[in-house]
């Protein structure tokens, strides 16, 4: 999607830290939001997501260089611009013993909706995400996936121009998420300006336009999506089963065709543009050399080997190396 | 902003709008609503066991104290201690669960509603359901003939502003508990002794002077001395001290749970 650069962003921070006591969360970063589009924050736990978030709609202080929305400093006037902003926490802070009715209703008064319009918009919002068959149940009886709904559904009560999302989909299965993700689509398609935080780089593929990867509170990359796939990596990725013996030579006369490789516990990786080729090549010096090879595996980079190429870490909560042959979809973690 | 000056923060004015203050208290109001019936039972089999085994039970063996059966002298003080408890209860286990288990505080503030709209709001809450748990409960004094003057349909207000100021420090000891458990020290060491030492039970006169000057910084103490002469028919100009006291006393203390639940979430 192209993004009209001449507009004045929605969200501009320039060297913007943020520190707790004397631990600096957010080292000094740069980005802007541009009006329609959806950023990315891309990152393991612990990268400085949420404390962008929480600047960005004034609930955290900034603790040096600037944060503007909407072209304002959020703290000089911060009930008006909050009401121009959705906001999707990382935690659920739904409220549980009320129904999924009253959950709208009484944030719509938080936004000092009149009574006539909250209805309808409230109406409206169920219909959009799906939860017409749910209004009357306390939000405590619902599963996750339910829930998460609800809270996206919440932060368009007041019809925001900027939605924050804080891991809108962490924890969901698979279904539950692309639900969510097929929602945000379309509130992108209508306009809606997102900043949406992520561990998940399917997520990010699917949905930003512009992203940064975060590690440790600094930028280590930005860009597109694809675009960065492509500059880091090349297209494709090839995984070898070499348990742990991989003598050099086995590349001797592909080494042009690789552009990257990264080692995953005792296997590896290679990233080319040229996959067919390489595994071809690469299996007929194997036999050559007798260098047994367990599996070879051919498939798309992604993000998350860009990521490891970048970090030399996972994304991944456990810290451990992705599985080869897996990619993609993660199990839900902790659905209610 | 919520920065390293406390003491300033507490001389600063709040950053107030008065009808999302009103918002926040209607969201309890909403839950109170469905649950009204099981939490005045509840916060009544209390009050109403020591009226009977007190008033009409250990009275018997009592005698009068300042020539009133005993129970009249004790009824009119569990409306303010009944209120009391009511009020405590809820800003104790009620606040901090919304606080700090179910996050109901930072959802608020995601919208245009500020920290300080959010705990005025819920102190406001606070101070209704202590109002009205005293007001019940002196409507059941009234059905056991024990209200003996018109005086009392004003009793309602030292209630509430002694429920106020319950409200606040109950606020404040939930802006800085870790856990419930917490809330144990909250009741033996601070509600309890209040509970026995503010005349509701017996006058303070026999007390070691020591004692009765604590009892002065005790809101219980104010509110039974207010709400007692008024329900007898009794009142005194001394009421009017009372009150002020009460007063006084929230006036100067509302600003400090607004701080410190500012310095627990906002980091
Ligand atoms: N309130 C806080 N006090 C102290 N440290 C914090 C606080 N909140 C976050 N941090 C730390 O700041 C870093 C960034 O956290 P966070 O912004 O939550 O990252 P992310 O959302 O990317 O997981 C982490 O190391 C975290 O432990
Ligand atoms: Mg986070």
């Amino acid at each position: 999607m192209s993004v009209d650069q001449q507009n004045q962003p929605v969200v501009l921070v320039s060297n913007l830290v943020k520190k707790y006591g004397d631990f600096m969360a957010v080292k000094g970063v740069n980005f802007a939001v541009y009006p329609g589009e959806c950023f990315g924050l891309l990152g393991p736990n612990g990268a400085g997501k949420t404390s962008i978030v929480r600047m960005t709609y004034g609930f955290s202080p900034v603790s040096g260089g600037k944060l503007s929305v909407f072209g304002e400093d959020i703290m000089i006037r911060p009930r008006a611009i909050k009401s121009r902003i959705g906001v999707i926490s990382q935690d659920d802070d739904l409220d549980p013993v009320l129904s999924v009715r009253e959950n709208l209703m009484i944030y719509a008064g938080y936004f000092q909706i009149g009574k006539q319009i909250a209805k309808k918009r409230c109406e409206e919002i169920l219909s959009f995400m799906d939860l017409q068959d749910k209004s009357d149940e306390p939000v405590e009886n619902l599963s996750g996936g339910l829930r998460r709904r609800l809270t996206l559904g919440r932060a368009l009560i007041n019809q925001p121009a900027l939605l924050l999302l804080d891991e809108p989909t962490t924890g969901l299965d698979p279904y539950a998420r692309h639900l969510v993700w097929h929602r945000l689509r379309r509130l992108k398609e209508e306009g809606t300006t997102m900043l949406l935080t992520t561990h998940y780089m399917e997520e990010a593929s699917q949905l930003c336009d512009r992203l940064i990867i975060m590690y440790q509170g600094e930028i280590v990359e930005e860009g597109h999506p694809e675009g960065l796939i492509d500059r880091h990596l090349g297209r494709e990725a090839l995984e070898l089963g070499t348990g742990g013996e991989c003598p050099d030579s086995l590349f001797d006369d592909s080494r042009e065709l690789i552009r990257g490789r990264q080692g995953m516990g005792d296997d590896l990786v290679l990233f080319t543009d040229h996959g067919l080729e390489l595994m071809d090549r690469v299996a007929a010096q194997a036999d050559r050399q007798k260098t047994p090879i367990r599996y070879r595996r051919l498939r798309p980079s992604n993000l998350e080997d860009v990521f490891l190429q970048l970090t030399g870490e996972s994304l991944r909560e456990d810290g451990a190396a992705p599985l080869p042959g897996k990619r993609g979809e993660e199990e839900g973690e902790d659905v209610r | 902003m919520s920065g390293n000056r406390p003491w300033q923060e507490l001389l600063s004015w709040p950053d107030l709008s008065w009808p999302l203050v009103y918002r926040v208290f209607c969201r309890n109001l909403l839950l109170f609503r469905k649950t009204w019936m099981a939490n005045i039972m509840f916060n009544f089999v209390e009050p109403i066991i020591y009226l009977w085994a007190l008033g009409f039970g250990l009275g018997v063996y009592v005698n009068k104290i300042h020539g009133l059966p005993y129970i009249n002298f004790l009824a009119p003080a569990l409306v303010a201690s009944s209120s009391m408890f009511a009020t405590t209860y809820e800003m104790t286990y009620g606040s901090f669960t919304r606080m700090a288990v179910q996050k109901i505080f930072q959802s608020m503030v995601a919208t245009p509603v500020s920290m300080d709209d959010v705990v005025l709001g819920e102190i406001l809450y606070g101070t209704f359901k202590g109002t009205l748990y005293g007001i019940v409960f002196l409507t059941v004094l009234a059905a056991f003939g024990l209200v003996r003057s018109g005086w009392a349909l004003l009793a309602p207000v030292p209630v509430a502003l002694m429920a106020a100021e319950f409200s606040i420090l109950s606020m404040i000891w939930t802006s800085i508990a870790p856990g419930f458990d917490s809330f144990e020290y909250f009741f033996t060491l601070l509600i309890t002794p209040m509970f026995f030492l503010s005349g509701v039970f017996f006058p303070l006169e026999t007390l070691p002077a020591g004692v009765r000057l604590l009892a002065w910084f005790m809101p219980l103490y104010h509110a039974v001395e207010a709400v007692r002469p008024l329900i007898l028919g009794t009142a005194a100009s001394s009421v009017w001290g009372h009150l002020a006291w009460l007063a006084a006393l929230v006036l100067l203390t509302l600003r400090i749970p607004l701080v410190m639940v500012k310095h627990r979430l906002i980091k």
